[in-house]
């Protein structure tokens, strides 16, 4: 029997388990994958359990219910992959080898890289919202807090899903407001970037949004480092910002095992090919999601998009044909901006989200780089097709290419 | 592609700034940037500036906690040296691309 290996049962290794499962057949080759944790969580929803919009049962799931029969799956703790031997092996001894390794490890957040940040008000003033954990301590704060200080940091690039904190403000506009505590809580944006996202024309346009909501700004601060008794941020430039709420973006880094076993970058991100998605050294292990070191969203949308790639190339490795297809950067992101209402992005690698309609163009019914009802509603849909569609592997309207149809220049 | 006259040299640079060639980069260039920018290059300067094309020729991806971690420069030494973003303002008297981890 000939073996296929997944590390990681995320969104990545469990659509990629649910595609190969179906392509490969079941006499030739086992399919294994190794996690940790039972637990899938719906990770976008974690955006909207501290404003109570989503609870516990909204983004908790156990994992075994998306991945198909006929594949093996560990939970059990990885220990080191060994590539130049085509084995992988586990916190309890045992050995794994594989024909083609398939790494969806993912990113997680790390928190412990600034000092402070986990000091004495970690979870009581100081929060993350990347977390079940985070956001349900979170949800419990906002409930009885009154003001005045909200300030929402990010501490470094990359990070997962780089709007969730623009759509964490926003909501966090919506939500005061409607509580009738605005006027006593001055919300502000602290980012490493020049601006209010990464790509021009969308910063322009969220960065106009904040201000019409009188969010305020602050851009280019990296942070060092906490002050618990004085309750502020400091930069490495030595610039302060008190707080009464902390709302942190940690660092992300890639998981440990990818820094073990030497496959990764100084921040555990594996080094593979942007487009064909293959590890640089290893052409039998490839890399799909937050575990690698695209330059690109690190966001589900894209591990979907990849994943149709990643499925192409990976039936061409195994069939000893040069690999045909090339991943783009395509990047899909339903943007809250709260009060009912939404924006919508879509882009890759080479162009920048631009305004238009999506995906039918003049049609839409979604409508890019702008705020739209219809947009809100497409995110809250989209948890019911991320548990019935997208994890199973099954197909989706949308191609893996981003195409500009129905963009404007 | 722009073209910009820099230290008497037609070098190609983006709409940014950011030089497109990095064959076309020489020290002038890059004390004139520098003022630009409000900086004086120092021999310290010009080491970190080394570094960080050399990083780069190897493609490798440049941020600031990769090159605060690098042993070569300390965060808080990388930020006296290029005040205010570090890594944007290197980078483009560096000559080199605009890092693209910011995505």
């Amino acid at each position: 029997m000939k073996k296929l290996l997944i590390l990681g049962a995320g969104t990545g290794g469990t659509i990629m388990a649910n595609k190969m499962r179906k392509l490969l057949e079941r006499d030739e080759w086992e399919i294994t994958i190794v996690d940790q944790y039972k637990t899938h969580y719906y990770q976008p929803g974690f955006l909207f359990m501290p404003f109570g919009y989503y609870n516990k049962h909204d983004v908790v799931k156990p994992k075994t219910s998306f991945i198909p029969f006929g594949v093996n799956v560990i939970f059990r703790e990885i220990e080191r992959i060994d590539a130049a031997s085509n084995s992988v092996h586990l916190k309890d001894g045992t050995n794994l080898r594989y024909d083609f390794l398939i790494i969806a490890t993912g990113t997680r957040t790390a928190p412990e890289e600034t000092p402070g940040l986990m000091g004495p008000l970690w979870h009581k003033q100081i929060f993350d919202f990347y977390t079940y954990e985070g956001a349900s301590a979170l949800a419990g704060f906002f409930k009885t807090w009154k003001g005045k200080e909200l300030v929402l940091n990010i501490a470094d690039m990359p990070i997962k899903c780089p709007v969730a904190p623009l759509e964490f403000v926003m909501f966090a506009d919506a939500f005061f407001t409607e509580r009738n505590l605005r006027n006593d809580v001055n919300i502000t944006y602290v980012t490493p970037l020049s601006g209010a996202f990464t790509k021009p024309r969308a910063s322009k346009v969220l960065g106009e949004l904040l201000v019409q909501k009188n969010i305020n700004i602050v851009p280019d601060f990296y942070m060092e480092r906490v002050d618990n008794d004085k309750k502020a941020i400091i930069s490495y430039d030595e610039r302060e910002i008190p707080f009464d709420c902390l709302i942190t973006v940690p660092v992300h880094k890639g998981d440990p095992v990818i820094g073990r076993s030497g496959l990764g970058d100084e921040m555990d991100f594996v080094k593979a090919d942007k487009y064909t998605l293959q590890q640089i050294e290893f052409p039998n292990v490839f890399v799909i999601g937050d575990a690698g070191n695209f330059p690109t969203s690190k966001a589900g949308s894209v591990v979907h998009f990849q994943a149709d790639v990643l499925t192409e190339n990976l039936m061409c490795a195994i069939e000893d044909r040069p690999l045909t297809e090339k991943f783009d950067g395509h990047s899909n992101c339903y943007i809250e901006t709260g009060f009912g209402k939404g924006a919508l992005i879509d882009f890759n690698y080479d162009t920048e989200p631009l305004p238009g309609s999506f995906p039918f163009p003049g049609i839409g019914p979604f409508g890019l780089l702008k705020e739209t009802r219809t947009n809100h509603y497409g995110k809250l849909m989209f948890r019911w097709i991320y548990w019935h569609i997208l994890l199973k592997g099954k197909e989706m309207p949308i191609d893996s290419k981003m195409t500009m149809a129905g963009k404007k220049m | 592609m722009a073209q910009k006259v820099i230290a008497g040299i037609s070098v190609d640079v983006n709409d940014e700034g950011y030089m497109t060639d990095r064959t076309q980069w020489t020290k002038d260039i890059a004390r004139e940037i520098a003022r630009e920018e409000g900086i004086e290059l120092t021999e310290k300067h010009y080491s970190v500036i080394e570094f960080l094309r050399e990083k780069q020729a190897k493609g490798e991806t440049l941020t600031i906690r990769s090159v605060g971690t690098s042993g070569f420069i300390d965060i808080k030494g990388f930020y006296q040296l290029f005040p205010g973003a570090p890594m944007k303002k290197a980078a483009k008297i560096s000559g080199i691309p605009k890092p693209a981890s910011c995505v």
